[in-house]
Formats: structure tokens, sequence, C-alpha cells
């Protein structure tokens, strides 16, 4: 049987892929935002998960105006890197896990979450931003990626309750993958911040911290979050945070926190970042 | 018509909803063609011309035309759209934050550094009325 044993969620930055691969993670402005990914590097080389279920948004990238999924699932065999406007990111190419994957959309369609399929698709910093800040550079990344695409641009996203719900399902849907496989499901974007308009940077530190918290401990209490607060108070792009709860949902209703970081500012955005450990097999307790 | 929304209450805040996503569709798709170097070249070369193929309103074409950010926005322009079109101009984000929130890019990045915009007078209209 597939474990699903831990998240992480990290914030997906695009200038954050930009300092990696322009060599400036020691520059007086990063450094701080990458000590905070020094024990993620360390524990994910222990951990070796053999495939991730990440759930990221798309920025204009493989998803223009023509087509807006709410939920789209990778199923490819192969996800190439997005060419975004200055040539794709040098980062090896992603590889999927076509057989999990059409388990899960199966699994998660009969439990009536309408996904889409998606079998051609160039993934774009939101997704390869977080396994570089984890994995570093590589030469291949040492793990299966199946990238779970959540509409967050066009308003409204899914409800903070639909995307925990779905994570639920995820979990057992992992729970019932017959081939003994280590897994792990990343939920990214984040945390506050707005990129548009006068109200352009807008940063609530304990707004954040809050959502940390009740993330580890009380994630129910999160799901009560209205779209309406998280545009006030997190900002019109900190909505992104729909995301970490689908990770969340995913796991163990006990978690243990074995890493929790949070830096203002990267670029215009809070960066937060959690590995959150399952303290029962993730997805069974939330049958 | 515009159906009133209880986000309409955040100030400096315009929410890509389905209605603006519905208005800007054209100039969206516009600003997505540029990420091509092609399309590029030829926006370069005469940037009018190129945008009387794009059949979006002539005060949206205007507005791309003055880079007029927060006036894109206002006609369903959305900021990760509108990113490729400052992109292909050479510009960086904090460049087209600052002329957004009608600012300097140092006082901008400044802001940032020590902490961003502070959520407190920032949450609803009535705050901002009293503004300078």
């Amino acid at each position: 049987m597939a474990d699903l044993f831990a998240g992480l969620s990290t914030s997906h930055v695009p200038a954050i892929g930009a300092a990696i691969d322009l060599g400036k993670t020691r520059e007086p402005y990063w450094q701080p935002v990458f000590q905070g990914y020094e024990f993620a590097k360390r524990w994910i080389d222990e951990a070796k998960p053999d495939v991730l279920i990440l759930v990221y948004n798309d920025h204009a990238t493989a998803f223009s105006q023509e087509l807006i999924p709410t939920f789209a699932l990778g199923c490819a065999a192969q996800f190439p890197i997005a060419d975004e406007g200055w040539g794709p990111r040098p980062v090896p190419v992603v590889e999927g896990h076509p057989e999990m994957a059409a388990h899960l959309a199966q699994s998660l369609i009969l439990e009536e979450f309408d996904m889409t399929i998606v079998n051609t698709m160039d993934v774009d910093h939101g997704l390869t931003v977080p396994l570089s800040l984890v994995y570093g550079q590589r030469q291949a990344w040492p793990c299966k990626v199946i990238p779970l695409a959540v509409n967050v641009i066009q308003y409204p996203p899914p409800t903070a309750n639909r995307c925990y719900r779905l994570g639920q399902a995820i979990g057992r849907a992992v729970a019932s993958y017959p081939e003994k496989l280590r897994v792990m499901v990343w939920g990214t974007g984040g945390m506050s911040h707005q990129l548009q308009g006068p109200r352009v940077g807008l940063i609530n530190k304990a707004f954040d911290q809050r959502f940390l918290d009740l993330l580890i401990d009380d994630p129910e209490a999160l799901t009560r979050i209205t779209p309406l607060e998280f545009l006030r108070e997190s900002g019109s792009e900190g909505i992104e945070l729909v995301m970490w709860l689908i990770m969340r949902g995913a796991l163990s209703a006990k978690v243990k926190t074995l890493q929790r970081f949070y830096h203002v500012p990267a670029s215009n955005t809070a960066v937060g970042h959690l590995i959150l450990e399952c303290q029962s097999p993730g997805g069974r307790a939330v049958q | 018509m515009r159906v009133p929304q209880p986000y309409d209450d955040i100030p400096g805040t315009t929410v890509f909803d389905a209605e603006r996503s519905r208005q800007g569709y054209h100039l969206n798709q516009f600003c997505m063609s540029l990420m091509k170097p092609e399309n590029r070249a030829a926006f370069k070369a005469n940037e009018a011309e190129c945008l009387k193929a794009w059949p979006m309103s002539e005060e949206q074409r205007q507005r791309v035309l003055a880079r007029d950010w927060n006036g894109m926005i206002a006609l369903g322009g959305n900021i990760y759209f509108l990113a490729k079109l400052f992109s292909a101009d050479g510009k960086s984000f904090q460049h087209v934050a600052a002329i957004m929130t009608g600012s300097t890019q140092e006082a901008y990045a400044q802001m940032m550094l020590n902490g961003g915009r502070n959520p407190d007078g920032n949450r609803s209209l009535s705050e901002w009325k009293n503004r300078g």
C-alpha cells in the first residue's frame, strides 16, 4: 500500500527561482529566505518520497483564458518546463506517475470531485520553484510528481472547505493504491500578498501566523474562512492559500511539525513553509 | 450590468471575477500572445497596428499603448497576463507595482523591505475616504 507519510507547504515566488538559477542565494537579500529551507534540503534526502502530489497554480502559462479548470490533475508521463517569456528555467523535466495519477483521477471523480484530466501540460514556476527550494539544483528530480493545478486566478477559486475535503479524498485515494510507495502532498503559493492595484504590496503577518497555527492544529477552523476574508485580509493573490488546505486535508488529523518558517519579504510576498509528518497513516484517519 | 459584489468594498483592489474575465478576454489573450518571440517582435515593430488584430475595445487598446496598468485592470486585465506585457517591455514587477500605487520604485521596494503594506487602514473603502 502507498504510504502518505508527510506534507510540505511553501510559497512559490518566481523571484526565488530566479535567485536560485542566477546563483544569488547567498546575497544578503536572499540569504534569510533560503536559510529557512536548509532543514528541508537535509530532511528530504532521508525521507525519500517516491511520489509527490504537488498542488500549485498555473500563472497564465499552460492555461490561457481559453480554458480555466478549477482542479486539473496532471496524468502525463512527463511535464516539460514552461517558457514563461524569458526562456524555460534551467531545471530538469518533471517526470509524472501516470498509473497513480489515473488511480487518483478515478477515485476522486467517484468521490464527486469533478477533476479535469490533463495529458499534456507545461509546468511553470508555481510547480518548479518549490522543487528547487527543497531539492536544490540537480541533474534530475529524484521523485515522480503528479501536478494538481488549481485555478486561483479567476475569482472564485474553490473554497477553503472544498479544498480541504479534496485533500481528504486524496488521502483516501493514496491509501487505496496497492503499490508500496512513499507519498507526500505539497501545497504551494501564498502567503499574504497582493500584486495589483493601489493596494499592491499588502502583507498581513498576523493573518499568516494564525493560518500557520490553525493549519497545524485545527485545520477545520480554516475551512470557514470565506473568499471575501482571504481577499480582504491576505490580499487578492493571498487567496492562493486555499491550496495549502488540500495538502493538510490529505494528512492525518494529528501531525508533528518538523519545520515552520516565515519571512517577509521575497519580492512582493510573505514566504511561509511547513513540513508536517503524519501521526497515523495519512488519509485513513479521515474515513 | 455589473452585479454589486461584497469585495467591491476592498480599496485599491479589482477582483478578477467572471464578469471582468469576460470583459478582458481579448486584452488578456493579446498579452498571452507576447510569450512567443515572433509576436513580441511584431508588437514592438508597430504596437498600434498589432493591437488592431485583436478585437478588444478602443479604450483597452489606448490603455495598452499608454501602459496604464490600473486602467487595463479596470477594463478586465489580469496582472498575470499583464505581466507578459511588462516583461516584453523589459520592466520588473516592482516598476509596475510602484506605478499602480502612485509611488516610486525605490519607495515601493523599501515598503516591502519594511514588512509590506499594513492591512490596518486598508481593509475597507471607508478607511480610504479621508486619504490625502
